[in-house]
């Protein structure tokens, strides 16, 4: 019994049955694949999370991101008085995190590869893209650089979803995603 | 019974007090039963206010009644998160460790007075946690990310309790090198105990990390230091944070085949593999800190793939290996006992109205299934993107800490107030029925958060609706449907919850005494058993001995395998369909 102490006292030498000896090796080779899975998809998939990461001063970033909506500014959205930002295909872009907003609204091109620029000004965020569902953490101090290729147009939004204090649920933000070209 | 009181033994020059237990012929320690008993209520105390505390978030996710106010949400879901993940678990996983060490080993507990200092050291600890938190400016959440800042009592509460848990281990430790000293045991120590070793050994690597990170942040917190980097926190952080859920399973692997045991008279087929198993977890567990940062920024692909799959899955391996050779052991005792018609006749003849038995396999079940599966699949590194903070991954922990762990401490207890309390459970209709509401009730609430997980519904989240946000955005109906059927099953787990409280707390005042007469039955119902005193030759000297076939086992892992298989590969198509990123 599990609650005694085993009979034999060399236990190491007691034959193990062989339909418990073949699940082990069936679990070990599904546990093998699933780690060359992995490996697998960085080599031939397309959704892979970049490591590009730069330490970054949180006022600077700041910085970047008011030059960067100062220059690709092209409206409003709605009667919100938040910026709509149209960078080029293939530029720099970059998204804010702050109590309680992500800043600004971009305009990107679909089937265009952007550099996405992520950081916060304050505490840690969770920049998690809605109904696409990417999610990805988002600290101050370090500025994430990953590319991203939007593949359909409309209307998204980004959701906190690293919990920020008292107004962490008022937390949003928006990408707006065009024809190739309409945004021009 | 004569043993009542207690016979004086002196064993090693040092005297200590014991009774003879009636159902095992053990010699119970009465300082180590007294301490089994302290940790075992503080545990059902906590147990009942975050359970409580759970309902109120449930009911506030649940958008039809979305109870409290955001302030308050907050608040109540700090502490569910901490007296239910930290002070239920531990409190309980304490006591597991005297009983794994003292009444196991039929030996004394090493000084008891440092072990009711420890518990001291604990209460106190999670007190302080708990009305920093009640103060209002500590609503951190469990992981109390920097720069969050909560004030200095909740680290310190936090540091004590870590402390007092550490004194614990310590203890425990001190046992085992005693009864070896002592020589009470003889050969290698009961797989039981390996398990609670197991448990220990990652539980001091735990606290070690917490003590790490929890006291510069509480130094911080005090103005002493500066500035806490913020990856390396949740580095650190999760070192302790997920690493404690490794003692969890430990800890409730160890307890099903105790109450396999116990009830069934199941032996290990194999010690060696079991404890081969339980030697994996001790190796790799405490990789799994990457499990929550894999969508961080600052770290390797190569640094997450290796660690988030625990090396080479080789601590997944361990689990797959004990929903074997549990099933297994409990399938080979059944069938010595008479039950070998057809596949299954094992399973359907098993004590389902022993409430021991219906909660540690529905746990059983439950974990694999619901906490396993999902917790490989958010662990995939590329798979965590669609996932990560969403409420898929506290529809995991649910599956394993809820369905699996708790329902497995709450089976326990049934024979724990037998054994230890000596006291036979009252209302047992009311007990038979209790594994089945609370587990049901937990599957439902996994279920449904990892449904609603995998419609982008963040967790932490007071709206959904996000009603206030100047951007709004509306989630798919079916999202609200997932956080309505939560709080349902929400209901049906906490009217499980509330009869465990009650059948426990009423058992230990009011329940009928046990004596050498009644002893056994007190366990509850349990199949007929061929006699074990004198029988091994006949029995079988290990579990596996002499049987060639497992049908039913190899039928139910073969499901699992196919079920794990199945969802790993649908969530692979689901994630080659979102926009390319690199």
């Amino acid at each position: 019994m599990a609650v005694r102490s085993p009979e034999v006292r060399i236990w190491w030498n007691e034959p193990v049955a062989r339909g418990e000896l073949l699940w082990i090796f069936i679990a070990f080779l599904w546990g093998l694949f699933m780690f060359f899975m992995m490996i697998y998809w960085h080599i031939n998939g397309n959704q892979n999370l970049s490591t590009e990461t730069y330490r970054v001063k949180p006022d600077d970033f700041v910085a970047k991101v008011e030059s960067f909506v100062e220059k690709y500014k092209v409206g409003e959205e709605g009667d919100t008085g938040v910026p709509v930002v149209a960078p080029p295909p293939g530029s720099d872009v970059y998204m804010l995190a702050r109590l309680w907003e992500f800043w600004p609204v971009l305009q990107l091109e679909k089937g265009q590869s952007y550099r996405l620029h992520l950081s916060s000004a304050d505490w840690q965020h969770g920049f998690s893209l809605q109904p696409v569902n990417i999610n990805i953490q988002v600290h101050p101090g370090y500025e994430h650089v990953l590319t991203i290729t939007p593949t359909e147009t409309g209307v998204f939004s980004v959701v906190c979803n690293e919990y920020c204090g008292a107004g962490h649920h008022t937390m949003t933000g928006r990408i707006r995603v065009v024809e190739s070209g309409a945004g021009r | 019974m004569a043993t009542a009181s207690g016979e004086l033994g002196i064993i090693g020059g040092i005297a200590a007090r014991f009774r003879t237990c009636p159902v095992t012929r053990l010699r119970v320690d009465l300082a180590a039963e007294r301490l089994i008993k302290a940790n075992a209520v503080a545990a059902v105390v906590f147990l009942a206010i975050g359970g409580l505390m759970g309902l109120l978030v449930a009911l506030t996710r649940w958008p039809a009644v979305h109870l409290l106010d955001s302030e308050a949400f907050y608040q109540v879901l700090t502490l569910h998160g901490l007296n239910v993940l930290l002070f239920w678990i531990i409190f309980f996983e304490i006591a597991i460790l005297y009983f794994a060490s003292a009444v196991l080993l039929n030996c004394r507990l090493a000084t008891p007075r440092l072990a009711w200092a420890g518990f001291g050291l604990m209460v106190m600890g999670a007190l302080l946690t708990d009305w920093a938190v009640l103060q209002g400016d500590s609503s951190v959440m469990f992981t109390s990310y920097v720069p969050m800042q909560a004030s200095p009592n909740f680290y310190l509460g936090l540091i004590l309790f870590a402390v007092g848990a550490l004194v614990g281990c310590a203890v425990f430790f001190g046992t085992l090198v005693i009864a070896r000293e002592e020589r009470t045991y003889e050969g290698s120590v009961p797989l039981v105990t390996f398990g609670a070793i197991t448990a220990a050994i990652i539980a001091v690597f735990t606290i070690a990390s917490g003590a790490i990170i929890l006291i510069p942040t509480w130094l911080w917190s005090l103005g002493y230091i500066g500035h806490i980097d913020t990856l390396m926190y949740k580095l650190v952080w999760w070192g302790m944070g997920h690493s404690s859920q490794q003692i969890n399973v430990s800890a409730h692997v160890a307890v099903w085949y105790a109450i396999a045991a116990i009830l069934l008279g199941a032996k290990p087929l194999s010690e060696k593999v079991s404890r081969t198993a339980f030697f994996l977890y001790i190796l790799f567990l405490q990789l799994a800190c990457a499990h929550h940062l894999l969508v961080e920024p600052g770290l390797s692909a190569e640094w997450k793939v290796f660690n988030t799959s625990y090396a080479l899955y080789l601590a997944v391996l361990g689990s797959m290996i004990h929903g074997m050779t549990v099933p297994g052991s409990i399938e080979a005792a059944q069938r010595r006992n008479g039950y070998v018609h057809g596949m299954f006749e094992w399973l359907r003849k098993a004590p389902w109205d022993n409430p021991a038995f219906a909660g540690m396999f529905l746990s059983l079940v439950m974990f694999g299934f619901i906490g396993g599966i999902s917790g490989v699949v958010l662990g995939t590194e590329q798979l965590n993107i669609m996932m990560h903070n969403t409420l898929y991954v506290p529809g995991h922990f649910h599956g394993t800490v809820v369905a699996g762990t708790t329902l497995a401490f709450m089976a326990l207890t049934y024979l724990v107030l037998p054994l230890i309390f000596r006291r036979r459970v009252i209302w047992p209709t009311l007990a038979k029925w209790q594994p089945y509401l609370f587990g049901i009730g937990a599957a439902g609430i996994s279920l449904f958060m990892l449904g609603a997980g995998t419609l982008g519904v963040p967790r932490r989240h007071w709206d959904i609706t996000l009603s206030d946000a100047i951007l709004s955005f509306d989630f798919q109906p079916a999202a609200y449907l997932m956080l309505g059927l939560n709080g349902l099953f929400a209901l049906l787990a906490t009217v499980g919850g509330i009869l465990y409280v009650l059948v426990t707390v009423g058992t230990v005042l009011f329940g009928e005494k046990v004596t050498e007469e009644n002893a056994l039955a007190a366990l509850g119902p349990m199949p007929a058993r061929v006699a074990e005193a004198g029988g091994s030759a006949q029995v079988g000297r290990h579990g596996g001995e002499g049987l060639v076939h497992l049908p039913g086992t190899y039928v139910l892992v073969g499901v699992f395998f196919v079920a794990f298989a199945l969802y790993y590969f649908v969530n692979w198509k689901y994630l080659s369909e979102l926009w390319p990123i690199s």
